[in-house]
């Protein structure tokens, strides 16, 4: 069973943000909630559409995720560019504030 | 529902509404649909009472031009707020065929295309609820310019603009 | 250029009004997305990858210096320092907040400008040939009737709620700078046998997933009727277009379901009960609108410009830039200067603020003051003295803004692709950026000649790809970036849609595929056959032979 997090929009401002355990969105990766068993991943996207009807935030859906290290990565390239910024302007998006 | 006039008034309702497979009552406002009017015709002329049309979107004017004589009502139905298929169907409905009865929207009817559907020709508006009938004015009011003739009595800005040039000539 | 009055600017100011009102309703959740996200889309703005992505109008692709200043302002205040050209001849900004839009778009009410109907079920920018009024192959300046096109499709009650966009292009010359035959409407201007100015009238045309050149519905319309003839096509439209399927929603599909003919027959039918009401184009508001585009007070200058000849035998590296770059005017002494903003390892058509200001004060100085759009992601400098020209290309370089190859292979289209849209499949920026960089020797570049290369990163083919002579498609396979590769394509008067080449490529191959294809046509090509003429001579068997061997 594939890992999955809850990712979507920011409605004030369109910054990519992350649904994390404590029903708060983080603009970090890393502090995703991730799950495997599809019960549980039902019950946050659930958390995520709410949270669309509190004005948080927009287009809230699931996002398959690899755990490798503890570490969470994306699966495929559009998420990775959702994460990272853009490829060719590495000094724009959330590459750039992880001084990365 | 909320019923409102192009005054923002809210407006009693004393329509109607006839599913097709109900009789045809002996009195009274009744609105049928395109299919029952082209079913029933005769019947439906004689009726004492006030005929009015519901059309669908995809129903169109040319479907009813020449039959708007019979009808003090026609309302044109928005699916989603996003099938503007009715703003031509009022035009041509009031330009066209030279409707003057009432023009209702129906449907999907929100206080952002009130402007859109009055300029059209539009003269009722069934809202969802008392919010929208609210936002009337406000939505009526803000945008004062209009770049084109459309089926309402506003000077579009080609008439302001030569007007003025006239005027300025004339003093 | 227009000029506006007290009307156009009340209605952008009430616009932003509108908005800001909107824009409040949805923060306290008044009104929901899905019926906030129209009334946002015809404000222009997008939700992207990584922000808001706003899209600001730049009518016909015709601005001032003044305005210029005030979108890197923009960039400066509420964005990241820059901002993209698009192939529509707008501009986009990619790190927008909502919260902050209503007060970005009263700036930009400030100078006139606008993002009034840059997205959305409505008809857009009317876009025309960016050499407008100073080409010498100009019957009229096409820009008077974009102006007139544009007023009156802004805000039109019957047509804001189409079956899908509406785009409309002008030619005002039999060459097509504006790439009118893939437009939904395309216009160009031409005379009739009496020497009367009026239009062939194309429908159908489109990009995107079908792609479909264009059908003259009507060889010869009179200026007047221009408007009622186009309202009647829109009405047609807007009643008998697909509601049911966005794919097969656009104008193409039903020019093409109900056959070119009959939709004629349909618009003609609705025309002849409207053509002459409202709608009818008097003479003098032709002639009104005309006067805007008079250009500005050339001098007159004779040929040779002695400075500027001797400048192009002493300076090669002059002489280059100005082969490509500069092109001929209808003004004796006078020339078209483009500023290319496809630099290697640039993104193609971004410019940072500070070259916007820089193009500011170079329009200012040798331009007066005005700069065009081009649909290839470029900018013109209209009305240059070839006298300053040496000046003016020293200016530019300072900036970066001075690469010597439009039309050249490293000119290249490219989408915004996924590195910051939300619609994309593969990138298409970094393939765009390693092409140039394989072709960057510009001696090699001139030997190729003429060349597009248009990339898109989705089938909604924002790059041309279709009508590119190289056009790159993006692809997801299985996650991964790959490249379909089509020849052939074309969007001037000569127009065509590429023929795929074979099975995709990927990211790490599809530049090598590229640089074969191109040996591919240096080798085989004729005397000083173009790439295009070459593609139609020998179709595409060789290049399969060379790209996919003999499987």
């Amino acid at each position: 069973m594939a890992h999955q997090l809850v990712t979507a929009n920011r409605l004030v401002d369109g910054e990519v943000v992350y649904l994390t355990h404590s029903g708060a969105w983080s603009e970090r990766l890393q502090d995703a909630a991730i799950d495997d068993d599809q019960t549980r991943q039902a019950q946050l996207l659930a958390l995520g559409e709410a949270a669309e009807r509190t004005l948080a935030v927009v287009e809230a859906y699931l996002m398959p995720v690899e755990l490798r290290d503890g570490k969470v990565s994306p699966v495929t390239q559009r998420e990775r560019i959702r994460a990272l910024g853009p490829t060719i302007r590495v000094d724009l998006g959330k590459q750039a504030a992880a001084g990365a | 529902m909320v019923l409102i006039r192009s005054d923002g008034a809210r407006a009693y309702d004393p329509w109607t509404a006839l599913a097709d497979e109900v009789p045809v009552p002996p009195s009274g406002d009744i609105v049928v649909t395109l299919e029952r009017w082209q079913a029933q015709r005769e019947e439906l002329a004689e009726h004492p009472g006030r005929l009015g049309l519901r059309l669908r979107a995809e129903q169109l004017a040319e479907a009813v031009g020449g039959d708007i004589a019979s009808f003090s009502l026609i309302a044109l139905e928005f699916p989603k707020f996003s099938d503007g298929r009715p703003y031509s169907t009022a035009r041509l409905l009031r330009e066209r065929y030279g409707f003057t009865g009432e023009l209702r929207a129906v449907g999907h009817v929100l206080q952002d295309q009130f402007l859109f559907m009055e300029r059209c020709g539009f003269d009722a508006f069934q809202v969802e609820d008392e919010e929208t009938a609210g936002a009337w004015a406000r939505s009526i009011e803000e945008i004062g310019v209009f770049y084109q003739p459309a089926g309402d009595a506003r000077h579009p800005v080609g008439r302001l603009r030569h007007g003025a040039a006239r005027s300025s000539l004339v003093g | 250029m227009y000029r506006y009055d007290e009307f156009d600017q009340a209605l952008v100011d009430q616009r932003v009004t509108q908005f800001r009102g909107q824009v409040a309703r949805r923060l306290t959740g008044e009104v929901a997305e899905n019926e906030f996200k129209p009334l946002r889309l015809m404000n222009g703005l997008y939700l992207q990858l990584h922000a808001y992505m706003l899209r600001v109008a730049i009518p016909y692709g015709t601005l001032d210096a003044r305005q210029m200043r005030a979108l890197a302002a923009i960039a400066r205040r509420y964005d990241r320092g820059y901002g993209h050209f698009t192939t529509r001849q707008n501009l986009q900004y990619n790190w927008i907040k909502l919260e902050e839009t209503p007060d970005l778009l009263a700036d930009l009410a400030e100078v006139q400008m606008h993002a009034i109907q840059t997205s959305g079920n409505c008809i857009r920018n009317v876009t025309a040939d960016h050499y407008a009024g100073v080409a010498a192959d100009e019957v009229e300046d096409p820009r008077i009737y974009s102006e007139i096109v544009r007023q009156w499709s802004t805000l039109h009650p019957e047509f804001s709620f189409l079956p899908r966009k509406f785009k409309i292009a002008v030619t005002g010359a039999a060459r097509d700078r504006a790439a009118i035959a893939v437009h939904d409407i395309g216009l160009r201007l031409r005379r009739n046998l009496k020497g009367e100015i009026g239009f062939e009238v194309m429908v159908g045309g489109g990009l995107g997933r079908t792609p479909v050149i264009g059908k003259t519905i009507r060889e010869f319309l009179p200026r007047a009727h221009l408007l009622s003839y186009l309202e009647a096509i829109l009405r047609v439209y807007n009643q008998l277009g697909r509601r049911d399927n966005i794919y097969k929603a656009r104008l193409k599909i039903l020019v093409n379901q109900t056959g070119a003919p009959a939709f004629a027959e349909m618009v003609e039918r609705e025309w002849q009960t409207i053509k002459d009401g409202a709608l009818a184009l008097p003479r003098e508001e032709i002639e009104r609108i005309k006067a805007y585009f008079a250009g500005p007070a050339y001098e007159t200058i004779a040929e040779p410009v002695a400075a500027f000849d001797a400048r192009l035998l002493s300076d090669d590296a002059f002489a280059l830039w100005v082969k490509t770059n500069v092109a001929r005017h209808k003004v004796p002494g006078y020339a078209i200067v483009n500023i290319s903003l496809k630099a290697t390892n640039e993104t193609p058509g971004d410019a940072s603020a500070a070259q916007m200001d820089a193009i500011a004060d170079l329009a200012e100085r040798y331009s007066h003051g005005e700069i065009r759009v081009t649909h290839e992601q470029n900018l013109v400098l209209p009305y240059v003295r070839k006298a300053d020209a040496a000046a003016l290309w020293e200016g530019l370089r300072a900036h970066g803004l001075a690469t010597p190859n439009i039309g050249l292979i490293s000119d290249i289209i490219a989408c915004p692709g996924l590195d910051y849209c939300n619609l994309a499949n593969a990138r298409s920026i970094p393939v765009a950026q390693r092409v140039s960089r394989r072709f960057a020797d510009l001696r090699r570049q001139h030997e190729i000649g003429d060349i597009k290369v248009k990339i898109s990163g989705c089938i909604n083919a924002c790059g041309h790809h279709h009508v590119g002579h190289i056009g790159l498609l993006g692809v997801d396979k299985k996650g991964e970036e790959f490249y379909q590769i089509t020849l052939g394509g074309s969007a001037d008067e000569n127009a065509a849609i590429g023929k795929i080449l074979g099975p995709a490529f990927s990211y790490d191959e599809v530049v090598d595929a590229l640089e074969e294809v191109v040996s591919t046509y240096l080798t085989l090509r004729e005397a000083d056959e173009t790439f295009n003429a070459s593609v139609a001579r020998l179709g595409l068997q060789p290049f399969k032979e060379r790209l996919y061997g003999a499987h």
